[in-house]
């Protein structure tokens, strides 16, 4: 078999995750997009094994250790956002701006959604523990 | 992008190699096919505005990739995607789908503002690396005869016999990472209040 062929499909796949991770707005959605980026490098990994023909298979092993570490990232990332979501009540990754470095940038992109008040409140929290911190 | 990469194995194909471009094997017709299932059910996955539709999408991209790994003679490293993505990620997903009240039908703000800005990076960085890495393996080819590298035996074989310590400190991350997601997840008890 030619080694383009999974090499081409590799990087496809990889760019299509980085097509969603930069422009889904869900934080789920963006989980799934980073899955699809981790896959893509694990069928680079095996095609690069199997071409290889090494000794120690370090593709095949390293692919599943992928395969494992992409498990537990999963569960850690789904808690972190089930646990923003049961505090904000939204799970929208633009709307999560209490870090932000100015004022404007802290203004939400579209207020006009049904969850815009309790977004105001929670950056006008954050406002004044910025304040805080700078007094 | 299967359009870029029909475009790159024509590029591939004006430079004759031993084995030949232009009389492909069927091992690389199924390759081919199933990668362009593969891709596109990719892109629908990232493109939908159905959330759940996104998910379900994905249990196909995974598929194809399972597929893909035992075109590749990795029979092990195939079964064991088909277990952990298919079986529990994409469920693990669609729990945290349901959990978070996500909208059943469509949902017109799926997608951010900044979309177009991703189409260009992405488009930009796919275009890139799809001609290094044609231009670096166009004369490369895999040998696939002879016994399967990533049969069962073989692979437990290699794992237990040169990865052992690696194996074991994986399940140390994985106990961490349970424990780590139940604490997470957990609603404070009444001592925190």
């Amino acid at each position: 078999m030619h080694l383009a062929y999974p090499a081409v499909l590799a990087a496809l796949l990889f760019c299509t995750g980085l097509y969603g991770v930069l422009a889904r707005r869900n934080a789920i959605l963006v989980l799934m997009s980073v899955e699809l980026m981790l896959n893509a490098v694990n069928l680079n990994l095996v095609a690069f094994d199997v071409w290889l023909r090494d000794a120690l298979h370090s593709g095949q092993a390293l692919t599943l250790f992928t395969i494992a570490i992409a498990a537990a990232e999963i569960g850690i990332g789904l808690a972190i956002v089930l646990a923003v979501y049961r505090n904000r009540g939204s799970s929208d990754i633009d709307r999560l701006r209490d870090t932000a470095e100015t004022d404007a940038a802290e203004a939400l992109p579209d207020d006009e959604s049904g969850t815009g008040t309790e977004d105001q409140a929670t950056a006008a929290a954050g406002k004044a523990k910025k304040a805080e911190a700078t007094a | 992008m299967t359009l870029a990469a029909t475009a790159a194995h024509a590029a591939l194909a004006a430079h004759p190699a031993p084995s030949g471009f232009l009389s492909p094997t069927g091992v690389e017709i199924a390759f081919l096919l199933v990668g362009i299932a593969t891709l596109g059910a990719a892109l629908v996955t990232v493109t939908t505005k159905q959330l759940v539709h996104a998910a379900l999408w994905l249990v196909v991209a995974l598929g194809g990739l399972a597929v893909e790994y035992l075109l590749l003679t990795a029979e092990f490293i195939a079964w064991v995607q088909v277990l952990i993505y298919v079986g529990s990620v994409v469920v693990l997903l669609l729990f945290g789908l349901m959990l978070t009240r996500a909208p059943i039908g469509r949902s017109p703000d799926a997608d951010s503002g900044n979309r177009w800005a991703a189409l260009g990076v992405a488009v930009a960085a796919a275009g890139a690396l799809v001609w290094v890495v044609v231009d670096a393996f166009r004369t490369t080819w895999i040998d696939l005869d002879g016994p399967a590298q990533g049969s069962t035996e073989a692979t437990g074989s290699f794992l237990f016999r040169h990865w052992v310590l690696p194996f074991e400190a994986l399940s140390v991350l994985l106990l961490a990472a349970l424990v780590g997601a139940i604490v997470l997840s957990r609603k404070r008890g009444k001592e925190q209040s």
